[in-house]
């Protein structure tokens, strides 16, 4: 274990609160919080596949569910952060390979991110709807 | 108080985890996820007020209750590796770490097998 009286006191970064918001941060943070929503989200993934193997009454319930108010409202919430995760998760992805990552780059393709979250979930939801 | 320095010391107390391990899989599940989290959500656009028969026939084709399997599998492998990341930013003490890494990611080993048995399930009736 690291002795904190053995190293030399050193400056702390500072808290959230003291920096300018910005776009990169912004998103950044969206990355993590859009994945422990889809971690959430995958309950709803286990019930309707459960459902469907318990029989068609289970499944009728778990669909009843998913076509009720809240339930389409979480659907919609699930879907805009699936996008949002893909789309940002793939920008990640760049960054990995070592490039787009200077500053004009990066504002760049966080408005792509942002783009494509909603052109993707906009197409999802009126293809979805119309197919239904 | 140690004689070793400071750089002395982040030396010889590295890591020693999985830390690389850990950031490959993060990656592979992710571009592995990006095919097939596509198949899943065009699927269930095309399945949009579908009922059980509808349900069962799409899962009793092999080709899609496998891929069905490598979805779960990477969804929740990737969803294990996220959640730890998060909970060992935000968790420092370190029983409360270890035993919430331990239950979070048990239960995530739980809702996967659920998935997949299910995914089986449907299969072997159609």
């Amino acid at each position: 274990m690291t002795d904190q009286t053995d190293s030399p006191v050193r400056p702390l970064s500072p808290h959230i609160q003291i920096y300018r918001w910005q776009w990169t941060m912004a998103l950044s943070i969206f990355h993590r919080v859009t994945g422990l929503a889809l971690v959430a989200g995958t309950l709803l993934l286990v019930w309707w596949l459960v459902a469907a193997a318990a029989g068609p009454e289970a499944f009728a319930a778990a669909q009843g569910f998913i076509g009720s108010f809240i339930g389409s409202l979480l659907l919609f919430g699930w879907s805009v952060a699936f996008f949002y995760h893909l789309c940002n998760g793939i920008r990640h992805l760049i960054w990995d390979s070592g490039k787009m990552l200077e500053l004009v780059p990066a504002y760049r393709s966080a408005i792509a991110v942002l783009l494509g979250t909603g052109i993707l979930t906009l197409l999802a939801w009126i293809v979805g709807l119309a197919a239904a | 108080m140690s004689l070793k320095s400071p750089l002395g010391t982040v030396r010889g107390l590295g890591s020693a985890k999985e830390g690389v391990q850990h950031w490959w899989a993060q990656r592979v599940t992710a571009i592995a996820l990006i095919p097939l989290g596509l198949w899943f959500v065009i699927s269930v656009i095309a399945m949009a007020g579908a009922g059980h028969d509808d349900m069962a026939a799409w899962l009793s084709s092999p080709f899609s209750a496998g891929l069905a399997v490598l979805l779960i599998v990477a969804t929740f492998w990737h969803a294990m590796l996220g959640v730890q990341v998060a909970i060992e930013d935000y968790v420092h003490n370190e029983a409360m770490k270890i035993g919430l890494l331990l239950a979070i990611k048990g239960l995530l080993v739980l809702l996967g097998t659920a998935c997949v048995l299910s995914v089986i399930v449907l299969l072997l009736q159609g």
